[in-house]
């Protein structure tokens, strides 16, 4: 029954399925963009004097136990962040180490946590939906009861944010999830609720990015007032700010850093919530340079021109079904006939 | 009809406690207790999982390797209902055999590898279910598929237990099952390669490109084919049966069709990316890029003529080839071309190549006991 006719219908329905692969800009997904409350930090590291009292505090504020790479277990001395770590403080090291804010002979300290992305590729690959972006704060939440722990999350990530832990056999991912548990209860970010400095500062992403491109229009050396805890929003009334217990007035007068001139999460994958300041340039400080197109969307995009509203595999089956009606019953019979 | 146009199956018959059995049962016996430390003490008293690589071989290999050495069944029935190809009827049931085990096993695989495998059933669950997933598209794909494919083979199981009626209901229904076995290993074995995009910039751009699923889906079908040329070999050598040369022959042919239109679509998208410069540097990644390369141009010079067909011994070797191609394709972008930064190293530990074995040994176990019992492989004129 092999004729010619049935092997060009064949090739049909084969051109049909390689038109589901080749996926076209139909459906294009655009990069998300953050949401106008968006909550988030600045964390500027010439501010930084690297005590680790938001590493502390983070610990304590989401109940993680004490990591130990020292010898003596004394203290909580993390490396990374994991899966009982949400955020560290880490080192920037070169040469004799003698000026601070230096690429050159310097150090400097950088910031390591969740960077609350506008659209973010966890949210993208998890299967069950236990990462998800709350759609007014924009915090990135994960839900443990939801998660299968297959950690698509953590290999999606472009910062190496979400960790599994793997001592356990009902290991859950742990992440920064911006102290959202702790919102109700008027608190903020723990880290930025303990910076001594204001190098980590709470607010709304809008005037945390405001804040930043102040910082970078003035001298670098200028005296200026830098603002510490949370920053409030411009025309914010007393009744609005008493929802956070911390005091609202801790700016001080500070030294303004010899930034490199890039707020870092402005526009990568889309923008981040997280936004960082530094003078030291962000690819040594362990900030990947990242497109301002998300991966997530030219994922989706794929996805959702493949498999959008399935029309696409319904196209496929039923070519296929078609021709494999024919083919299948002529097997059949021959069957048949042999029996 | 006084002839057949080709043998139909028999079982192979013989008995089933022999040296390979045996070796199989001991490693599936350490299999087990490797995973019973794993699901008391965690993924990490076994694995050398870590952050930087969160994803070791029993994703890469049980799973995104082994699944796409299972598409053997996939391509044969491809090629003999939707391209009319009855000829190669006799290949069909073998290699659905071992496609239904690869993929089962897959599925099963993949609950060892999930960190809180409990709650496994949420991808099935509308309130849970995320459809901007590709993990999700790929679980659901395979899911519904390995229901297929057991649909699709019973009825072997239906002959050898008589079921006649229940067997002539089906013969009705089966173009459509066909019909859904074809469509869903496209989309998945696609999908297992969309895998790769949402990782951006950390897998190396001569894996990570936009065409990513055409690429993974052209290999899964000329593997396909590469596994039924291996496997035809092996049965007939360790059953002592005779290589069916005139319908691996003409296969190895249209392999090869699959094989050029991979190649072209590899290189062109390189191309068209600027991304082959990334093959000259002086990097492992080039180097692994370059041996991918070689093993899927090798099988053009073991075979390219039709006289080199004739020969069983390069078949057999064309189609390891293949299969090595595609192991690289894809560790390549899963692991060794997919770099999280300074400090992250990952290579599998005993524990963890252990377990991937003992799922091999469950797959050839498995694959003895059915032919030797079930009417699989095409019945043996020499036999009688």
């Amino acid at each position: 029954m092999a004729t010619r006719r049935d092997f060009l219908r064949g090739c049909l329905a084969g051109g049909a399925v390689a038109a589901t692969v080749v996926p076209t800009p139909a459906v294009a997904r655009d990069t998300h963009e953050r949401p106008p409350e968006a909550l988030g930090l600045l964390y500027d590291a010439t501010l930084c004097v690297g005590c680790q009292a938001c590493v502390a505090a983070c610990k304590q504020a989401n109940d993680n136990p004490a990591e130990f790479n020292a010898l003596d277990k004394l203290w909580d001395s993390p490396l990374d962040t994991s899966g009982h770590t949400f955020n560290i403080i880490k080192m920037y090291r070169h040469g004799t180490m003698t000026t601070k804010d230096s690429e050159e002979n310097g150090f400097a300290f950088m910031k390591t946590s969740c960077m609350h992305c506008a659209d973010p590729s966890c949210v993208s690959a998890c299967p069950v939906t236990a990462m998800f972006k709350d759609p007014v704060t924009g915090v990135v939440g994960y839900d443990p009861d939801a998660c299968i722990g297959c950690r698509y999350c953590v290999a999606a990530c472009p910062f190496g944010i979400p960790k599994y832990q793997y001592d356990s056999p009902t290991g859950q991912i742990g992440k920064c999830e911006l102290c959202r548990h702790r919102h109700d209860e008027g608190h903020y970010s723990a880290c930025a609720e303990v910076c001594p400095t204001g190098a980590t500062l709470f607010g709304r992403s809008e005037d945390l990015l405001a804040e930043a491109r102040r910082r970078l229009k003035l001298q670098p050396g200028q005296w200026t007032t830098m603002p510490r805890g949370r920053l409030p929003a411009p025309g914010e009334t007393a009744e609005q700010a008493a929802k956070w217990k911390a005091p609202r007035d801790q700016q001080y007068e500070a030294q303004v850093g010899d930034y490199v001139p890039h707020i870092y999460g402005e526009t990568e994958y889309g923008g981040t919530q997280v936004l960082k300041l530094s003078a030291v340039p962000f690819a040594k400080v362990g900030m990947p340079d990242l497109p301002p197109r998300s991966s997530a969307a030219t994922s989706e995009t794929i996805q959702h021109t493949l498999y959008g509203g399935l029309l696409m595999p319904l196209a496929v089956l039923g070519a296929l079904t078609f021709v494999a009606r024919r083919n299948v019953v002529a097997d059949d019979d021959s069957e048949k006939g042999g029996q | 009809m006084s002839a057949h146009q080709h043998a139909q199956p028999a079982p192979v018959g013989g008995r089933l406690f022999n040296t390979a059995t045996f070796v199989c049962g001991i490693l599936i016996a350490i299999m087990v207790a490797i995973l019973i430390t794993r699901f008391i003490f965690g993924l990490g008293a076994v694995t050398n999982l870590n952050d930087g690589y969160p994803w070791g071989i029993w994703v890469v290999v049980d799973v995104v390797i082994g699944s796409a050495f299972a598409c053997g069944g996939f391509s044969v029935a491809m090629l003999v209902y939707i391209f009319n190809k009855g000829q190669y009827h006799p290949l069909v049931r073998p290699a659905l055999l071992a496609s239904l085990f690869g993929y089962t096993l897959a599925g099963v695989g993949v609950i060892f590898d999930l960190g809180r495998w409990w709650n496994f059933w949420h991808i099935f669950w509308p309130t849970y279910a995320n459809p901007n997933s590709v993990m999700f598209e790929v679980a659901l794909c395979i899911s519904a598929y390995i229901l297929v494919m057991w649909i699709e083979f019973s009825p072997v199981f239906l002959e050898k237990w008589g079921l006649r009626d229940a067997k002539k209901k089906l013969n009705k229904l089966l173009f459509f099952v066909i019909a859904l076995g074809t469509l869903l290993p496209m989309m998945h074995q696609s999908s297992l390669g969309t895998l790769l995009v949402v990782m951006g910039t950390q897998v190396n751009p001569l894996w990570q490109t936009p065409v990513v699923p055409l690429l993974y889906l052209l290999s899964a079908i000329t593997i396909g084919y590469g596994i039924v040329l291996f496997e035809s070999c092996v049965a007939s050598s360790a059953y002592r049966r005779q290589i069916e040369m005139h319908l691996l022959q003409p296969l190895a042919k249209v392999m090869l069709g699959t094989l050029a239109l991979f190649l072209a679509v590899r290189i062109g998208d390189l191309v068209a990316r600027g991304a082959f410069g990334h093959a000259f540097a002086p990097t492992l990644e080039a180097f692994v890029f370059w041996l991918e390369m070689l093993l899927f141009t090798v099988p053009y010079l073991l075979i390219g003529t039709a006289a080199a067909r004739r020969n069983p011994a390069r078949l057999f070797v064309a189609g390891v080839a293949i299969m090595l191609g595609g192991i690289f394709l894809r560790l390549n972008g899963f692991l060794i071309g997919y770099d999280t930064g300074p400090g992250w190293n990952y290579f599998p530990s005993i524990a963890e190549l252990l377990v991937t074995l003992g799922m091999f040994a469950i797959e050839v176990l498995a694959y003895i006991i059915i032919t030797r019992r079930f009417p699989v492989l095409p019945r043996e004129e020499a036999a009688h």
